[in-house]
């Protein structure tokens, strides 16, 4: 077998000289593709870019060597790389819609790309057949289209033409599939796949998805704190990782065949200027000892193609999958939140879209509802209904027996206490001129009645409900990791002390071991106050971990409902049925502790 | 995912110090900019002689006891400088805070509500942009002469439409920010998410627009008086004191060096100063 790419002790810095990489070894053999699966801040975007010799702003390689097809990139000059790039190895971007330029036509962007690395081959055919390769049309129609013409799917194959289109011998995929929905992603990977193979192509995929990588890849390296900490046979390695960071990310995906309790990994990732020495995952770790702080372990092989960078490797836990503790049943008091006939649109006259059509449903006291459905399904509208935020063209909403206005300004200050909402995006839902303290002293000043000093009180007392330490109160939103900022978002809709919490997506802009303990806390704290929940989600898995009862949504009306049992393993709608068989599902051992 | 790995990039960039130190350019235009300040807002109390009185032979050139000579009347040009910086720098603020507050509001309320209030604002803008400016400063100059007030409110017109324009936009970003929705589902009022959400984020903007806006009026001011529209002659003004003092320019440059001097210190520093404040805005937060 060939070499097609070679990586040996990669190290990456910042320009003050804190390692972000260190000393990655990666090789890549014909046809072959490897996961690289890591969370944020784990250095995996940097590893991809450097593959093809390029580091973002701020950083630089100081060491190591990358080979592709035989030839050494880092010893080259730019205007040398930039002549590998596109042609040796190419490079899949993230957000094809943000990737693709906005102004050039979909067959200019392939003829732009050939004729600069394939002078004189860029003949239409070439053209036509680099798009039917990845299973585009080729009419002169489509060629003619702006990529803003393309659905999201479409982009992400125009970008894997784009990859392919000059037979590189290395592809690397950054994270192709992380904003599509699941049906359009099941496709790309399996496309993905069949082109690695077809094409003789060796491919990197980059991604934070488990499941999506036990679809594509024959080989993952997990990394973490700039480190490939453990490497493996895919299907081996989800099944009984030897590295414990590995076998919490596996622990931390939840899975929509086998509802459970998800467990994640304490503590929060390490960021670039503050790794530990030693082992830089032993402060998270259950069977760390002294000698994991001394002296950072070797990677280590425990099997053939197979080797990970753990002392204790022996004593790591298996995967553990806990039982939900089921909670008992809804109350008798009647339906908290109806919502009867509900339309809503977006846009005026020969632009208004309806986006949601005649959706009834009910939320009990203490129950969890999930609302699932892909992007445009009109979930998101149906919350910002309830909200408040949005006003619904039609229908009724009833909230205790009482109707509901429209705009939250119109309702009594009863009514919005008692509905709180939780945005998906972490990353804005808290002003970033406002202390956490600020932040959270605001709907306790709304709504409750309590002293200056009484705020102050719980302010502290939300902060440990979400499982936060106090010190956090007079920070700002951007001293805060991502989950730490959500924990602070649902403190803010906690502190109106609510009957009834709106979760709009909320783990999605969250790692997975993050997610899992922000999934975790939510159904505690959804038993402990015995709080109604509507869960709006488009990961099955999730909805498996935390609701009671499902509604499957498809283009703004109720395909489905029913509870996570039924519409989880015997899906009588054959919507919900594709949707089910899209998830790709991570491989599992056969026990559940 | 994009948006946290340029984050943490720029995390990794040296940025505590360029958030705290002043370059060298910085440093010195923010001195000259209290320097020229302080003499225009102090400078008529500390002149030496009275900048009326007639001292000696007009356009004498420096002396020992007249540092900057005198002028076109035997007036002393250092007392005239000093006195002749508040009426410019007094009617360019003042112009440039009615600008803030009537086209920010009106930016704000546009960028925010949204309504028919939004589409109404801005035509009304859109009209008030369509005349030349200094066509319009003229004809209120020629119809109101030499009043302060005229000048002042001409130029609030002149500005705020660029305000309104600038804070619209900056509303409307802000606008759809989780933060806001969060605000508007707890049922707050819109001049509370107004101004507790929304202008603290886009403080920065708004730092950043004034200092070249304040320019521009200073500059406008100037030009007015220097047309003869703004103060009457006997009032000690730069801009007036370069028109009055251009005959002697040979005799003693002095006299129109000084003021012009001013008025160049006075808007490069702070342009310097304002563009510092917008590099630093791009770090924080």
């Amino acid at each position: 077998m060939s070499r097609l790419l070679e990586v040996e002790d990669l190290r990456v810095e910042t320009t003050a000289g804190e390692a972000v990489v260190e000393g990655v070894s990666l090789y890549l053999d014909v046809g072959e593709v490897l996961g690289l699966v890591g969370e944020s801040g784990s250095g995996k975007t940097t590893v991809a870019l450097a593959l093809l010799g390029y580091v973002r702003p701020g950083l630089r390689i100081v060491a190591g060597t990358v080979c592709v097809g035989g030839q050494e990139l880092l010893g080259l000059r730019e205007d040398e790389r930039r002549r590998v790039r596109g042609r040796v190895v190419s490079y899949v971007p993230q957000d094809a819609g943000k990737a693709l330029n906005p102004s050039i036509r979909v067959g200019d962007q392939l003829k732009e790309l050939m004729d600069l690395h394939l002078p004189g081959r860029s003949t239409s055919s070439q053209v036509a057949s680099a798009l039917e390769r990845v299973s585009l049309p080729s009419s002169r129609e489509f060629l003619r289209r702006f990529p803003h013409q393309l659905s999201g799917g479409q982009q992400q194959r125009l970008t894997l033409a784009l990859a392919l289109a000059c037979d590189p011998d290395v592809v690397v995929l950054d994270e192709p599939t992380t904003g599509l929905d699941v049906v359009t992603q099941s496709r790309i990977l399996a496309e993905v796949a069949r082109l690695c193979r077809e094409a003789g192509v060796a491919a990197v995929f980059v991604t934070h998805n488990l499941a999506a990588i036990g679809v594509v890849a024959s080989r993952l390296a997990v990394m973490y704190a700039g480190r490939i900490v453990e490497e493996g046979p895919v299907h081996e390695m989800l099944i009984a990782p030897t590295h414990p960071y590995t076998s919490g990310l596996v622990s931390s995906v939840p899975l929509h065949r086998r509802p459970g309790r998800l467990v994640g990994i304490p503590g929060t990732a390490v960021g670039v200027g503050d790794r530990p020495s030693g082992c830089a995952f032993s402060p998270r770790c259950s069977q760390s000892s002294d000698a994991c702080t001394h002296g950072v372990p070797a990677l280590v092989q425990v099997r053939p193609g197979w080797s990970v960078r753990c002392i204790h490797s022996d004593r790591t836990p298996a995967v553990v999958r806990l039982p939900r503790d089921d909670q008992e049943g809804a109350g008798d008091r009647g339906t908290l939140l109806e919502v009867i006939g509900l339309h809503a649109a977006y846009g005026r006259g020969l632009r208004r879209h309806t986006v949601v059509r005649n959706v009834t449903f009910g939320v009990v006291p203490g129950e969890c509802l999930a609302l699932v459905g892909e992007s445009g399904s009109g979930k998101s509208t149906i919350a910002r209904c309830i909200a408040g935020l949005h006003a619904p063209s039609g229908g009724e909403l009833r909230f205790d027996g009482e109707l509901l206005a429209p705009r939250a300004r119109g309702r009594s200050r009863e009514v919005r206490r008692r509905v709180q909402i939780v945005f998906q995006n972490p990353y804005d839902s808290l002003n970033p001129r406002h202390t956490v303290a600020e932040s959270l002293l605001r709907p306790l000043e709304l709504f409750t009645e309590l002293s200056g000093r009484q705020a102050r009180t719980r302010v502290l007392e939300l902060l440990d409900q979400v499982r936060l330490p106090a010190r956090l109160a007079d920070h700002y939103p951007s001293e805060l990791s991502g989950g730490e900022r959500q924990r602070v978002a649902v403190a803010r809709a906690l502190a109106a002390a609510p009957d009834l919490l709106l979760c709009d997506e909320v783990t999605s802009a969250l790692d997975v071991s993050v997610q899992a303990a922000v999934l975790a806390l939510l159904s505690e704290l959804q038993r402990e106050l015995r709080l109604a929940m509507l869960f709006i989600t488009h990961d099955l898995g999730v909805v498996a971990n935390i609701a009671n009862r499902v509604l499957v949504l498809e283009q703004g009306a109720i395909r489905e409902e029913g509870s996570v049992e039924e519409i989880l393993q015997r899906p009588k709608e054959r919507y919900t049925q594709e949707l089910l068989a899209s998830v790709p599902e991570l491989p599992v051992s056969g026990q559940i502790a | 995912m994009t948006t946290l790995v340029l984050r943490e990039a720029r995390a990794t960039l040296p940025a505590r110090r360029r958030r705290t130190g002043l370059t060298v350019s910085e440093w010195v235009a923010t001195s000259l900019l209290c320097l020229v300040l302080g003499i225009a807002v102090f400078g008529p109390w500390l002149s030496p002689e009275n900048p009326d009185a007639l001292v000696g032979v007009p356009y004498s050139g420096p002396s020992r006891t007249h540092l900057l000579g005198l002028d076109e009347l035997g007036r002393d040009v250092l007392s005239r400088v000093m006195a002749g910086g508040r009426a410019v720098v007094l009617l360019a603020s003042v112009a440039t805070c009615a600008a803030y507050i009537v086209g920010g509001v009106a930016g704000l309320v546009s960028g925010y509500v949204r309504s028919w209030i939004d589409p109404v604002i801005m035509r009304v803008i859109d009209v008030v942009l369509a005349f030349p400016p200094i066509l319009f400063l003229l004809v209120v100059a020629t119809g109101a002469p030499h009043s302060q007030m005229g000048l002042a409110v001409a130029l609030t017109i002149v500005q705020a439409p660029g305000v309104a324009r600038i804070l619209r936009t900056a509303t409307l970003e802000a606008s759809t920010r989780g933060y806001v929705e969060a605000a508007a589902a707890r049922g707050e009022s819109p001049w509370y998410i107004l101004l507790r959400e929304i202008v603290p984020n886009i403080r920065g903007v708004i730092v950043a627009d004034a200092g070249p806006r304040f320019t521009v009026s200073i500059l406008a001011v100037a030009a007015l008086n220097f047309l003869g529209l703004g103060q009457r002659p006997p009032a000690a003004n730069w801009a007036l004191m370069i028109n009055e003092n251009q005959g002697g320019l040979t005799a003693n440059p002095w006299a129109v060096l000084a003021p012009a001097i001013m008025i160049a210190v006075l808007t490069i520093s702070l342009n310097v100063v304002a563009d510092g404040v917008n590099r630093r805005r791009d770090v924080a937060v």
